[in-house]
């Protein structure tokens, strides 16, 4: 077997608790995002970009769409004789079996698939985040530095510093403290969760979590506190290009929009680094004599009859006559029927808003959204009213 | 569900007039409908009626179609058993090339031989179509028939080359001539040949003794007599693509929405190499109307009545109308397009117009910077 330098492990099994309506029956990984994609499409292709070509992929909350679109990694290239995606899920042994307890016991359960391709290094990423990284140059510095574990890390508001894992470094880029969501933080500079570890150190870490009771088996909470009480060589990585964590509804929305400005932070439409994902495989999309689109993406096998403003419509979407759609993000399938107005809101997979109907409004507090496969519709006696 | 139906998809001898598009492309790969090649359609109607396997007789300039093809991944043909066979000319010397299909057949009847299907249906690639050739094999079998050609009847005519077909009351094809030929009669061949694979390989055998070689001329027309050749009427869409007038036609008519439906949707989807594109950009002024737009676009420009393929941009100030760019063309600011047809990747400078018409589209070859 050719000896593999680098393996990635992908947490994926995150519950997204926090986006709602949007993770009732699919993992947060599996979220669909920027009109094409499920978000766990960006650490996978940024992955393969990197050279990295064994990933084990930890699934746990409701992985049935996840493990569909994961298939056996062909989308990404990931099919591969030696290595690949292999999805791993928690299972029972002789003794029996847990669910993964937390991201650290993910790992720790997976010993033998890690030990199984003997790595130099293992590389955790979760697949909860929006960017786009190198993480061959991540590498790099984690060896120039002989580190036992590199951290990347982000400059982020100090407003919001205390939603974070923040680090403090020294002048040479090591890690002089770290502390998971601190009230009073004495740094910007957050972690991405994304851990670059000298495989020898991650096992005898791992090992060592798992024999502690009190332990609730985290990387942030846990096994990086330890390492670096320990004194062990923990350095930081800067990232500084766009990096989201779409963990709520606001911020699922508020990276969509993201990706409408002029000139995006994040460029999907990037040859030299091409976000792979399962093709719907959808003819062009059909914009009718009716329609008029501004601002907008918009993937194929849609028909917009409609005005579209400010918005993303992923594949299949349909928007009907006199319909408009605004600052809206509708979901795969999401059908707007006739003299429908879509204001700041997000239609799930499926869903579908008649005629008429109205959701979201301008200055609405919250995102509206409807959840996959709902469907709203007039009462009867208004469906002859006059169009909105 | 297999059905007992081996495909084959015949590229030897297509009738080609498609000029520029064809210059360094076979009739099969000629991008269509924003982000298909020709060869799509039928290869995706053989997969949907369950045609476990299907050979694909290449014959000229086929380095876009391995290309497009692949191992038949996108179209579910990489198979541990059956799947796509993509078979170049088999040549003893040089002249054999220009040998009719039923040679080419012959140099590989061991495909044949081989499949479990004890049917055969051999197809061209330039009908651009959704046919389910499981009905066509029920029709095939119930009526008796020795070969079952799908055909379309056609009130308004095919601006492309199409054999035209007389058929009497009971479903019999009667006369049959090619494109070319004074036959008054609108149903035409979709020149798809249903038959059984023993007659086939005796039809080949047969033909070839008796120094014929083509499929079509010799084994089906000159024997309108001796077998029971009948109809198989299809009822969806159709366009015959091999001439330039056809190409922009049946492109053009993929902007009424219910030809669109039916001919990517009914009975099933038509399947094509995946590219990765992201969603198409519509910025902010962008004014797009009346067209087919693929991914990957990015349109800051007007649009109307017209086919964009993937990765189309079009700068400020520009304007297409009626026309087809096809993969990466580049329209600049400002740039004018009415009725042409841009093949891949093809720059269009800032301030630049071209105007074809609709009968005679501008046309301007792969690469070109105009």
């Amino acid at each position: 077997m050719r000896k593999n330098e680098c393996i990635a492990m992908l947490l994926a099994g995150g519950e997204g608790r926090r986006l709602g309506v949007l993770t009732k029956d699919l993992a947060k990984p599996a979220v669909p995002f920027g009109g094409k994609y499920r978000i766990i499409d960006f650490t996978l292709s940024n992955c393969v970009h990197s050279g990295i070509e064994t990933v084990g992929v930890l699934t746990q909350y409701q992985p049935l769409v996840l493990t569909q679109h994961l298939g056996i990694g062909s989308p990404w290239g990931l099919d591969r004789r030696e290595g690949g995606m292999h999805v791993l899920p928690p299972y029972v042994r002789q003794k029996g079996g847990t669910w993964y307890k937390g991201t650290a016991n993910a790992i720790y359960q997976n010993l033998g698939f890690i030990e199984s391709y003997d790595p130099e290094y293992v590389l955790i990423i979760s697949g909860d985040h929006i960017y786009k990284m190198n993480y061959d140059l991540l590498l790099d510095a984690h060896k120039k530095n002989n580190a036992d574990a590199t951290i990347a890390v982000i400059s982020v508001p100090w407003a919001d510093a205390s939603r974070f894992g923040i680090l403090s470094v020294d002048e040479d880029g090591r890690v002089v403290e770290f502390a998971e969501k601190p009230k009073n933080p004495t740094s910007n500079l957050a972690s991405m969760g994304v851990y670059m570890f000298t495989w020898s150190v991650l096992k005898e870490a791992l090992i060592r979590d798992e024999a502690d009771r009190q332990s609730s088996n985290d990387f942030g909470k846990d096994v990086i506190p330890t390492l670096l009480a320990d004194g062990a060589r923990l350095f930081s990585y800067q990232f500084s290009d766009y990096w989201k964590d779409v963990g709520t509804i606001d911020s699922l929305w508020e990276a969509n929009m993201d990706l409408l400005e002029e000139r995006p932070s994040l460029q999907l439409n990037d040859r030299s680094w091409r976000i792979f994902t399962a093709s719907p495989n959808q003819p062009a999309q059909y914009v009718a004599p009716t329609a008029r689109v501004q601002g907008s993406l918009i993937n194929e096998g849609c028909v917009v009859e409609g005005a579209v403003n400010r918005s993303v419509l992923f594949n299949g979407a349909q928007v009907g006559e006199g319909s408009l759609v605004e600052d809206s993000i509708l979901m795969p399938g999401a059908i707007v029927g006739k003299n429908a107005k879509i204001i700041r809101a997000i239609v799930g997979e499926g869903a579908v808003v008649g005629d008429g109907c109205r959701v979201g409004s301008v200055d609405a507090a919250e995102i509206a959204v409807v959840g996959s496969g709902e469907t709203i519709r007039l009462p009867e006696e208004l469906k002859e009213a006059e169009p909105v | 569900m297999k059905l007992p139906l081996t495909g084959v998809i015949n590229l030897i001898h297509e009738a080609d007039e498609m000029e520029a598009l064809t210059a360094n492309r076979c009739l099969a790969t000629v991008p269509f409908g924003g982000r298909y090649r020709l060869i799509d359609f039928v290869l995706s109607s053989m997969v949907n009626s369950g045609i476990p396997k299907v050979a694909v007789f290449a014959h000229r300039k086929f380095r876009s179609l391995m290309d497009h093809l692949g191992s038949g991944a996108n179209w579910d043909l990489h198979r541990k058993q059956s799947g796509l066979f993509v078979l170049p000319p088999s040549m003893e010397d040089q002249t054999d090339f220009g040998k009719g299909d039923l040679y080419h057949f012959y140099r590989h009847r061991d495909y044949f031989a081989r499949s479990a299907s004890d049917h055969v249906v051999i197809a061209r690639s330039h009908m651009v179509c959704n046919v389910d050739f499981a009905k066509v094999l029920d029709q095939h079998r119930e009526s008796g028939a020795d070969i079952t050609v799908v055909c379309k009847q056609t009130p308004e005519g095919t601006p492309g080359l199409a054999r035209k077909a007389r058929v009497d009351e009971t479903g019999r094809i009667v006369e049959m001539q090619d494109h070319f030929g004074r036959l008054d009669s609108d149903i035409v061949s979709m020149e798809m040949y249903v038959l059984g694979k023993e007659l086939l390989l005796d039809l080949v055998e047969t033909s070839l003794a008796q120094g014929r070689d083509h499929f079509v001329r010799h084994s089906v027309l000159s024997r309108l007599n001796q077998l029971r050749v009948h109809a198989y009427m299809h009822e969806g869409v159709l366009g015959v693509v091999n001439n330039i007038a056809a190409y922009y036609r049946h492109s053009m008519e993929l902007l009424q929405p219910e030809v669109w439906r039916e001919l990517f949707f009914k009975p099933s989807a038509i399947y094509t190499k995946v590219k990765d594109e992201p969603p198409t950009h519509y910025r902010s002024g962008a004014d797009v109307t009346h067209s087919l737009i693929a991914n990957g676009c990015d349109i800051e420009g007007t649009v109307t009545g017209s086919i964009l393929f993937r990765g189309v941009k079009v700068a400020k100030g520009a304007v297409v109308r009626n026309s087809i760019v096809m993969q990466n063309g580049v329209i600049g600011e400002n740039g004018a397009l009415d009725s042409c047809i841009l093949d891949k990747d093809v720059e269009i400078r800032p301030q630049t117009q071209l105007r074809g018409s609709s009968e005679v589209p501008f046309i301007a070859l792969k690469r070109k910077v105009i």
